[in-house]
Parts: C-alpha cells; structure tokens; sequence
C-alpha cells in the first residue's frame, strides 16, 4: 500500500495480480485448470484471466457455456478426483445460480464422508457496487458464504493480497471463495515477484492508530484509510484493520486492537443487517475486550435495499469517506 | 392478433396484417434502431453509466414476434430487451428516462437498461440473469391458465441461455402443464463470446424442443414475415390450448456484446456479411414490393422514428432524479410493512 515510498518496487493492477497468480498457479501444477464463462479468447468478463488461453490453450482455460450450476457441479466432481479447478463466476451475484453446488456440496462433502476426501476448490467471484450495472451484477455476498462450515471466504484489497490469496487458495485442500472487488481491478500496487503466499484467516493491520479500530473489509479499507488520514489532520489517531478473510475471521488482531484503542467500527459493502460487520461486533461482544470498550459498537453496512441503478442512489447505499468519517467521529467524541 | 386472410401467394405477414399494422411495424423496427444508436450515442457522451447490450441488427425479431400479442399477453424479456419494450408498446422517452436513471423512467431510476418493465402491457420485464425470464414466463401461462384469462406469455430468451439449467425445467413444465406459452430463442450466434458450437450440443436451439415434447422450429430471424408467421402459429395453438412450442429466431447482434468487447472471437467478415442482411430494410422491400408503402412513404416512416426518439431524449433529460432520501422506498409493499 505504500508503494509510492518506494519507486523501485514493482507494481501491478489488481487484475494483473490475480492473472499473474493464476499464471503461476497453471505453470506449477498440471492439475490447475481455469473454468469459467467467457475466460478463454474474450479474456473475462473484466480482462482478469487476459491472454492466458494463448499459454495455456483452451483445455485448461475452459470456457463453459452459460451453467453456472453445472460449471459448479463440475469443478466439484473435478476437484474431488485429482484436478485443481480455479472457477470464476462472471459476477458474483450469479453464484445465486450454483448455490447448491457450492453450498450442498463443495462445502459438505468432506464432512459428510467422514473426512475421506477433500474439495481443493477455488472459486473467484467479481463483487461489489460501482459499475452502474445495478441490482443482479452489484452484490456483496460475502456474508451468505461465510456462513457455511466447510468454506473458506476471502476479500482481498491490495494487489499483493489478491496474488497472495489466491496463491494460498490453490494450496489449500478446502474449498476457497474469493471475493474480489470490481472497482479495485485497475487499482495498482506493489506486488512481490515469483511464488509467495498470503495467509488465509490473517487480517492485516493497515494503519496503527490509538483512539478507535476501524475494521474493514474489501474497497472499504482505501476508504477507511482516507477516513484515517483526514481525521488524523483533526487528532483522531485510527487503527485501521484489513479483515482480508471474512472464514475463518482473525478473532486475535481484531480483539487485540480494540483492547488497545476501546472503540471498533465496522465498514463493509454488504447489507449491513446480518452481515460481516455482526460478526466482528459478537466477536468482540463475546469476549474480554468487550471491557475494554468506551463507546457503543457502530456498523456502517449496505443499505437495507438492493443495488440501484442512478448513480446517485448507488453511492448513497454503501458508505462512503464522509459516513465514515462521521461515525467515527461520533465514536471518538461520545456522541453514540 | 393477425387480421385477414387472403392470397396464399403472398408472404404470411401480407396476408396477415392490415397495411396499418404493417407501417406500424416498420416504425417500431427504426424506433428500435434508433433508441440504441441514441443510448450509444449517450453512453459515448458520457450521459450513462453502466453498460448495455444493443440488438441492433436483430429489429425483426423483437417486432415480428411480438406482432400478434395484445396488451393483456404477457412478454418475459432478455438483457437485451429494447426491442422486445418497443414491440409491446413501450413509450420511448420513459425508456431512455430509466436509461439517464431518471424518477420519470420505467423503474424510477432503479432498474436501467437491464430492467425495463411496463406491466401495464403485459411486459414482465428484461432481466439481468441469463435465463432468469425463462420459469417466470411458463408462471405467468400457468396463472393466464388457472385465471382464464385467454392471455400467451411470450417467452424471449439467447441461444446462451438454452445451456442454463432454468430453460430445461422451465420447458418440461410448460410441457407437462399443457400451458399457453411461446419461447423465443434469439439466436445471435453467440453467447457473449462463446458460439453455439461451442457452448451447446444440438446444432439448432429449435432441436432441444423435441425433448419436451413440444414443436420447435427454426427461422430467418432477420425476415419479419417468416417470424410472424412462425410465432403466430406458436401463439394461436397456447391461444387454443395445445400447449407451448419453441421458435429459433437466427439473427445476428451487429454491435460487441456489451460495451467491454473487444469481438476478438468472431470475423470482420462475418460481422459484414450480417450487416448486408439488415432487417430493416429487408422489411421496407416487402412493404414496397406490396404495395403498402412507397419510398417515400418509408423516408417518412423513419423520419417521424427520428423526431420521436429526439422528443424521447427532451422528455428523458429533463425528469427529475429520484430523491436519495427515498431510495429503500419501493424495497417491501408499503401495506405489508405498515
Ligand atoms: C446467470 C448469468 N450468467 C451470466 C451472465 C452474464 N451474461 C450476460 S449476457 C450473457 C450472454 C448471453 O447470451 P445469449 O443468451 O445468447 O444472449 P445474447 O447476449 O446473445 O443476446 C452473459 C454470459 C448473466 N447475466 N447471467
Ligand atoms: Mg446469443
């Protein structure tokens, strides 16, 4: 995130991140393959797999036809019997579609059998508001998938976290949900050469702060970081927290903080009711460092609506720096 | 509903429909044409956001199929759904209000281009799901069944979608149901970049009929008389009860699939050879040759398309925008949360 400190370092876009994981995912391991719609010679929907069809060819960056709960069920099946598939959904709000696949099966199967077999399944899913294309391609449903035992659920925000995931996904013998933000697909940063792996379950401390923790997730971290370093300018010092993985949730960083800081805010795209930001809040509600608190727990989630489509609107139901910035001063100053 | 009968000679739509209706038509295929090159034109200036799927070059198709459908038959519709709101009336300037996300277009600003619905004429909506359409139509035949109200859905829906589970239910139930209503495969070649060799394993989508028992058949999509002709005979037997049938429109989308394409999956040659088979005027040369318009009549016809899409971008551009405050308004039937 602090690239610019350092011209040396080599950046990349988000996207190029992500292709560039895949790219080392395919080189490495003949069992990885990449499914998907459109993926192949149209390069993904939003250009993340690019020209890997011309590396790889079009047995292992297969396009599907439109099936996402046959495409899904297939990744299983394939998964379960010695390939390692990486399946993108064109958007994520289309995993309506593979629900049961994703939810019946990928994520029970081990379970079910006793343990006898795994999934390594990984499955990326384009997310998030920003784009105009309104209610059916705008969703953040992170929390419908962190809340089922058996899956893994990550959000990267940098660059580097998205090569890094999804570098550890591929490893990971369970099924991995990556939810990457359209907006952030051009964002550009610093991204490590060669193999490397981010740890799934860590979240990331991105700014250290005294006064309040604000934990967030996906495109809210850049905005709670603008929220951070305007308010510092009025002496509000906050701890900004990258949650990178919504399951398994990093209980230690999150609480750590908040016994130190005594005030938590939550920010997340998603709707806010029942959503990531409840769970951090119990997280800490349940533990010690409810003690530690000096101020009323406050969300600021997706409003209680679908994504519209006039762009005003469209800001106005997911927070933005100067929601942000507000509650987080309400927070500090004793007004909740 | 088709009118007259006459010479056997004569092309279907001829014999079919009254010279009114057929001007009518042709008006409706430049409105169509013309509202896409208008929001592209928009969208080029900056004036929407977001993205949208044209049917420019697939005019016959959206018109010719719904020709014979009245106000209280019901259509479900695609994302690439223009032609198809044009066809069951729509009124242009609340279509490009939805489009500059105005509180004066279809969905209020809510919906875009994705979502343009008027119920009010039987249009149940385009759809941001590929397939999505395909079980609510064969619910709204199955209510048109149990209601008696004598009214045929007109399902559309791409060559893409027939790969979706959701088509393979929605038929076998229409079929099992007995139930009064017309899917329309638009098949444009392509699933966004993926072409139907590729993607599915029947060379013609009007083949997949066979496995639910229903008729299915293929036609020029891009000849306005052999649609009609196809799909009112598909809307006469729901009418009379003997259940649903499928018809293939072949035609061909001119534009890239939405506005990130780069058409690196199919030919400028191909793309050519598509554009000389325009369907409009195609559909002016069989009024010409019929009588039914002279040349002068069709520059006419597409200047008055002309006046009403600029008067549609007036009415469009100056509406008001939603109120932010009122954004979760329609979210819950007011009475239910009262
Ligand atoms: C369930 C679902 N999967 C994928 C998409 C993305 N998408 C939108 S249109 C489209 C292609 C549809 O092809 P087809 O049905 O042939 O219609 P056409 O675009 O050619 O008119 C795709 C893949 C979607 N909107 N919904
Ligand atoms: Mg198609």
């Amino acid at each position: 995130m602090n690239a610019q400190n350092k011209p040396e370092l080599r950046e990349l876009s988000y996207a190029e991140a992500i292709r560039e994981a895949m790219d080392i995912a395919l080189e490495d391991d003949p069992s990885v393959l990449l499914m998907g719609e459109d993926i192949g010679v149209y390069g993904g929907a939003f250009q993340v797999t690019g020209d890997l069809v011309d590396k790889y060819g079009t047995d292992r960056v297969l396009d599907t036809p439109i099936s996402e709960l046959g495409g899904a069920g297939v990744a299983v099946g394939a998964a379960l019997t010695g390939l390692k598939p990486i399946f993108e959904f064109q958007f994520s709000d289309f995993a309506a579609l593979a629900m049961e696949q994703i939810v019946n099966q990928a994520a029970k199967v081990r379970f079910m059998l006793g343990g006898s077999v795994s999934v390594p399944l990984v499955m990326r899913f384009p997310a998030g508001s920003g784009t105009g294309a309104a209610a059916q391609h705008s969703q953040s449903i992170e929390a419908w998938l962190g809340h089922v035992p058996g899956l893994k659920v990550v959000q990267p925000s940098t660059p580097e976290d998205a090569k890094g995931l999804l570098l550890a996904a591929v490893a990971d013998p369970d099924p991995v949900m990556i939810f990457e933000h359209k907006i952030l697909y051009k964002m550009k940063g610093h991204v490590p050469e060669g193999y490397y792996t981010t740890p799934i379950g860590k979240a990331a401390v991105r700014r250290a702060g005294k006064d309040v923790t604000i934990v967030a997730t996906s495109i809210m971290v850049h905005k709670a970081m603008e929220t951070a370093e305007k308010l510092s300018a009025d002496g509000i010092d906050a701890e900004v927290i990258d949650l990178r993985t919504v399951r398994p949730m990093d209980r230690d960083t999150v609480l750590d903080s908040v016994r130190k800081t005594g005030r938590l805010v939550c920010v997340y795209e998603g709707v806010k009711t029942l959503g990531v930001g409840a769970e951090i809040s119990a997280m800490v509600a349940e533990s010690d460092a409810f003690d530690f608190l000096d101020a009323p727990i406050v969300r600021l989630g997706g409003a209680e609506c679908p994504i519209p489509y006039n762009p005003e609107l469209e800001k106005a139901v997911v927070p933005q720096v100067p929601d942000i910035s507000a509650a987080v001063r309400d927070v500090v100053q004793g007004r909740v | 509903m088709p009118e007259s009968t006459q010479d056997t000679n004569l092309p279907y739509a001829i014999r079919a429909y009254s010279a009114e209706r057929l001007r009518d038509a042709l008006k409706k295929m430049y409105l169509v044409r013309k509202f896409e090159e208008g929001a592209e034109d928009s969208y080029m200036r900056g004036l929407i956001h977001g993205t949208m799927h044209l049917s420019i070059g697939q005019e016959a198709s959206a018109i010719g199929s719904t020709m014979g459908l009245t106000d209280e038959d019901k259509i479900t519709s695609t994302h690439r759904g223009h032609g198809h709101c044009v066809g069951k009336g729509a009124d242009l300037g609340k279509m490009f209000a939805e489009f500059f996300g105005k509180e004066t277009g279809y969905c209020k600003g809510r919906g875009g281009s994705m979502h343009i619905a008027d119920p009010s004429k039987g249009n149940l909506g385009a759809n941001g799901i590929v397939g999505g359409g395909l079980p609510i139509a064969v619910g709204a035949a199955l209510s048109a069944k149990r209601l008696g109200t004598g009214a045929v859905t007109v399902c559309f829906f791409g060559d893409g979608a027939n790969n979706e589970g959701a088509f393979h239910e929605a038929l076998n139930m229409a079929a099992v149901w007995k139930l009064p209503v017309v899917f329309v495969c638009e098949n444009n070649k392509y699933g966004m970049s993926t072409s139907t060799e590729r993607s599915t394993a029947v060379k013609n989508i009007a083949e997949r009929a066979a496995a639910y028992a229903m008729p299915g058949v293929t036609v020029d999509g891009n000849d306005f008389s052999a649609v009609t002709e196809a799909v009112d005979a598909a809307v006469a037997r729901a009418r009379a009860g003997d259940g649903p049938s499928l018809v293939e429109n072949v035609t061909y989308r001119w534009r890239g699939h939405s506005k990130s394409d780069r058409n690196r999956y199919r030919t400028k040659d191909e793309i050519n050879e598509w554009m000389g088979r325009d369907p409009i005027p195609a559909m002016a040369k069989l009024l010409m040759d019929h009588h039914i318009v002279t040349e002068d009549d069709v520059a006419a016809i597409e200047a008055e398309a002309e006046g009403i899409i600029k008067d549609a971008i007036e009415f469009a551009t100056s509406g008001p925008d939603p109120k932010v405050e009122e954004v979760i308004r329609d979210v819950y039937t007011p009475e239910a949360t009262a």
